[in-house]
Formats: C-alpha cells, sequence, structure tokens
C-alpha cells in the first residue's frame, strides 16, 4: 500500500489516487504528424520504459482535489523518491 | 531414459522407502555453446525447450534460469485452463493448447493433475448477457464447446450459489465450457523439466542473465552469472522481466510488468466441482484437490517488479467472493502471494522475432499464459527451429504494434485468467 504526498493535499493513501502510467511522453506536434513513420506511431502509442528501478509516472488524485501530478517511484522497493508537478521536468536522481 | 512413472514404479518404490527414485533432471555445467539458449525456466520456456528437441531434432538446448525452475509466474497463478476467446487468432492459438493439455499427462509420462471440470462465468445484467452471448456464438463458430446456462442450469451445478432475484447481484445466466478446468502448475513445469532433459537438454538453474553479445545486430549468446554461455539462436521467455531483457537487449518493448495477487483459503469439504467467474463482481474461484478455495482477481494498477502488491486489491477481491458466495465469509485464508505479469496493451502475448537476427521473444501473456503453456512453447519453437512463425503464432508478432493488427481481449483476459 502506497503513501502518495499530493502536492495539493499532503499525504495520502493509495486509495485516493488513480494511476496514470509513464510520465513525460510527448505527444507529436502537428508538424511531426505531418512526416511520422508507422514505426514512430507506434513508440509514441504503445513502446513503455517500464523500467526496474526508478520509474517517472503520472498519478491523479481522483477522489481527492482532482489534480495530475507526476512521482517518481521505484519499481522494486515502492519508495517515492520524488513528487513533483505537472509540466515540470523529470528530476535528475543519483543512482541508488 | 529415465525410468517410466507408473503405479508398478510406486509400488516398487515404495517398498525400498522411496530411497530409489531417479533424479528428475541433471544439474550440468554450462557448456561453452549450444544451437539455443532458452531465457527463463518457467513452463513455457520449458515447454519450448521440450518441443525443440521432440518435434524439430535439436536436442542441444540450454534453459537458463535465474532461480529455480517454475519459480516465476508458474508456480503462481491460479492454474485456470480455458480456449474461450473471443477472436479468431487467440481461439486457435488458446484451442491449439487446450488439446495439448488434454494429452500432456500422457506425453510427459508426469501427471498434470488436469481436470476438466468446467468453467463458468456468470452474467449479472442484460449487457453481461448479451456480451456474453456474442462470445460463445463466437467461439462456436471457431468450432471450441461453449454454452449458454440458464439461471436453473447454474443452481444444479452450483447449489451454493444464490440464483434467486434476491441475490446481491442477481444471475441472469453464464457461460460454461466444459472442457475448460484447472492442472498443477509445478507439474506443468516439472513435467516438461524432466522429458526435455531426457532428449539432452540442459536446464540451469541459478543463473541469471545479464546482457547479450550481439555482433553486427546478431545474437552471438548470453553473459550469465556463470560466464558466457555462447547460442545460435536465443529465445527470451522471462514473462515480467521481458522488458528488462528487452533493454539488455536494446530494442523496446509495449509491455508494462504489474503485479498480480492471488490466495488460498484453510481446506474444506469438497464444496464446488467447477471454476466460477463473475467480471462484474471481479472475482473467480476454484477448489483444489486439496479441499483449498483457490481465488484472485485484478493486477495492482502501478508497474512494479517487487512481487506484492497492495492489501486493498485483496480485500476488494474478498468482498468479491463474499458477496457472490456469503456461505464463505467465515473462512479463514491460509496464504497470499503476487507474481510479476508482463501486460500488453491488447492483452494478447508477443510471439516471434525481435529487431537482433536470431533472437526471438514470447511474452506478453500478462494474467493469463498459464493456460497457454504447452501452445506456447509449440508454436515458439516451431518459429525458432524455422526461423519463421508458426501459422499460429503469425498475427502475434512484435510487428503488430506498427501494422495496427492488435488483438483486443480485454474482454476475454480482464479477470478471467
Ligand atoms: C497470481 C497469478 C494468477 C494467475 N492465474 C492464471 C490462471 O488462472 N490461468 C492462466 O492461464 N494464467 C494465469 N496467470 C498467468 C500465468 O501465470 C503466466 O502467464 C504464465 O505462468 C507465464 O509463464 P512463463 O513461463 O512465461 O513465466 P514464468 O513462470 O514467470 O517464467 C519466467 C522465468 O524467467 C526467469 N527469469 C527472469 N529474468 C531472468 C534472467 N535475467 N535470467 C534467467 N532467468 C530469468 C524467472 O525467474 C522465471 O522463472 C496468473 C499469474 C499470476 C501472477
Ligand atoms: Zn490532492
Amino acid at each position: 500500500m502506497l503513501l502518495i504526498s499530493c502536492p495539493y493535499c499532503g499525504p495520502r493513501d493509495e486509495h485516493e489516487f488513480a494511476y496514470g502510467h509513464e510520465a513525460h511522453i510527448a505527444r507529436p506536434t502537428l508538424e511531426q504528424q505531418q512526416t511520422m513513420s508507422d514505426a514512430e506511431w507506434a513508440d509514441y502509442l504503445f513502446m513503455r520504459k517500464n523500467p526496474k528501478g526508478v520509474h517517472f509516472e503520472r498519478w491523479v488524485h481522483s477522489r481527492g482535489c482532482r489534480q495530475w501530478f507526476n512521482v517518481a517511484r521505484h519499481t522494486v522497493t515502492h519508495e517515492i523518491v520524488k513528487v513533483y508537478k505537472m509540466g515540470e521536468p523529470a528530476p535528475k536522481l543519483e543512482q541508488k | 531414459m529415465k525410468q517410466n512413472y507408473s503405479i508398478f514404479s510406486l509400488v516398487r518404490n515404495a517398498l525400498s522407502y522411496h530411497q530409489g527414485w531417479q533424479e528428475a533432471w541433471r544439474s550440468p555445467a554450462p557448456k561453452p555453446e549450444y544451437d539455443v539458449i532458452i531465457i527463463g525456466g518457467g513452463g513455457h520456456g520449458l515447454a519450448t525447450a521440450y518441443y525443440l528437441a521432440k518435434e524439430h531434432g535439436i536436442t542441444n538446448v540450454a534453459v537458463v534460469e535465474k532461480g529455480w525452475i517454475g519459480g516465476g509466474n508458474t508456480g503462481r497463478n491460479t492454474t485456470i485452463v480455458r480456449s474461450n476467446y473471443l477472436w479468431d487468432e487467440s481461439a486457435h492459438l488458446y484451442e491449439h493448447s487446450l488439446k495439448l493439455f488434454e494429452g500432456l499427462s500422457q506425453d510427459l509420462n508426469y501427471n498434470v493433475m488436469f481436470s476438466q471440470r468446467g468453467l463458468m462465468n456468470l452474467a449479472h445484467t442484460q449487457h453481461d448477457m448479451q456480451a456474453l452471448r456474442r462470445r460463445v456464438y463466437a467461439i462456436q463458430l471457431n468450432g471450441i464447446d461453449s454454452e449458454i446456462l440458464t439461471p436453473e442450469q447454474i443452481k444444479e451445478m452450483v447449489p451454493i450459489l444464490d440464483c434467486s432475484s434476491k441475490a446481491r447481484y442477481p444471475i441472469m445466466g453464464a457461460s460454461l465450457q466444459r472442457r475448460g478446468g484447472v492442472a498443477r502448475h509445478d507439474a506443468v513445469a516439472w513435467g516438461f523439466a524432466r522429458k526435455a532433459d531426457e532428449r539432452g537438454v540442459d536446464i540451469l538453474q541459478n543463473t541469471e542473465v545479464t546482457g547479450f553479445k550481439i555482433v553486427g545486430g546478431v545474437v552471438k549468446g548470453v553473459e550469465t552469472t556463470r560466464g558466457f554461455i555462447g547460442g545460435k539462436k536465443v529465445g527470451i521467455v522471462v514473462a515480467g522481466h521481458s522488458g528488462v531483457m528487452a533493454g539488455l537487449a536494446g530494442f523496446r518493448l509495449p509491455v508494462e510488468s504489474h503485479p498480480l495477487q492471488a490466495l488460498v483459503s484453510e481446506p474444506i469439504k469438497p464444496i464446488l466441482n467447477t471454476v466460477v467467474m463473475s467480471p462484474q463482481v471481479h472475482v473467480y474461484v476454484s477448489q483444489s484437490d486439496k479441499g483449498e478455495l483457490v481465488l484472485g482477481a485484478g493486477i495492482d494498477a502501478y508497474t512494479s517488479y517487487a512481487q506484492v502488491g497492495s492489501p486493498f486489491i485483496i480485500e476488494n477481491q474478498l468482498n468479491a467472493l463474499t458477496d457472490l458466495f456469503p456461505c464463505f465469509g467465515r473462512l479463514r485464508m491460509l496464504r497470499q502471494w503476487g507474481g510479476i505479469v508482463d501486460t500488453c496493451p491488447d492483452a494478447s502475448p508477443i510471439i516471434g522475432k525481435t529487431p537482433v537476427e536470431n533472437l526471438f521473444i514470447n511474452c506478453g501473456w500478462g494474467t493469463g499464459g498459464f493456460k497457454a503453456t504447452p501452445g506456447s512453447g509449440n508454436v515458439f519453437a516451431h518459429t525458432i527451429a524455422r526461423g519463421e512463425p508458426h501459422q499460429l503464432a503469425q498475427p502475434f508478432a512484435l510487428e503488430r504494434f506498427t501494422t495496427g493488427y492488435l488483438i483486443d481481449e480485454h474482454g476475454a483476459a480482464g479477470v478471467a485468467h
């Protein structure tokens, strides 16, 4: 069970949140879309990092303030290393 | 040659206090090179090795397993076997596997305890019933057994289900696959291992693959915790760790790894002689030969490699169980565990070639690959041996994510593993 610190409401039980999968996947711009290959579309739509280690991912406080935000979480220990707002770049973390 | 397992060998060995049993498989030192290296000693990897030796005459094969064989999802699943999938591609693949299951104990000379006790999917709403009819008819059109039960017929098969209109979730009907059921998961892994070993396959346990040797886009072998092992062809069959392996080989997969939990109750007298699942109320349950109820439900939403999930998932699962079967309310649960399942966007597996020459992958079985163990090994062995996909495996190639030819089986795979 995770204890997640919503940047707007503070620490709350995992129950109150919904998972939004990998963060920082940029939607291709209209311009890029004109020339993108099927393989590039496949990469954007389906391919995922799925790391064994720190994962940058999105969560939404769906049963609270309903805001989206980013979380850096370790996929083996489940430790939440950092919570940061939507639009902020992924934090640089020391290798653990 | 291995000694045959039979009632006579059991009696003979009983007379000598079970001191005379042969080892089921060897623990050899790795050879410098193999014709085929299979990474992952789960059921799928072991079955692949077995069929490579049996059907393609390729016996210079190693199965490289980081822990002990069958210690991954193979030994952690709730053992449901069925082939009632919606789309033609999946129906054919899973039915191929179910047919192999039907002859498996004889073929392997190993009792995999395959029990075709039937498998029932409950419908609780009008919409459930419509979806259920569509599914049953599609399955029938593929020549696979499937039928629709009325509440009266359900009540007859499972008297402890409340089929009256007063039930918390009224039961309007069900689909039934009579040839579905359960099998002993460990026995499937051990049976394949024993017969593969007999044909010369080296099973290398406690040997973790840590990297690939790839020269000019062609795989040449694997780095392991016991040194480099050369391989003319390599197959990746590591379920939850597929993304990690693909990363080591330098390509990407559309796979995410999630915890999936299951639990068993204390043993009770026979009360349930079929598998009951309810996608709506979100639980499935069967009773093992030891008398324990075996139950499971959905995955944890987040990605993880930890083999543990969140307790509220279990709570939901037990709520669902007691909503359906109030009489189980006072049962104590004995054990609970998790496995790491490799889920695909379309809930269908990936079988075939990778961007690296001579490197093949079989993954993405997610929450429902135990039933596919013999079939998956069978078509993957063919794919590796010929270098071209088996006809049944072809639609499941990695390229489908580029062509857009997805095989959406969320309806079949959602809760009903
Ligand atoms: C709780 C639960 C319930 C389930 N219920 C059902 C069900 O009722 N019916 C059904 O059909 N399916 C079910 N499944 C799914 C099913 O268990 C899997 O799809 C199937 O067992 C996968 O088999 P496998 O051989 O591919 O994987 P595994 O058995 O997981 O084998 C993969 C092996 O690869 C090894 N490995 C990983 N990395 C490395 C490395 N670097 N080097 C060497 N070896 C490595 C692992 O140690 C492991 O032994 C369930 C799964 C879970 C977790
Ligand atoms: Zn909040």
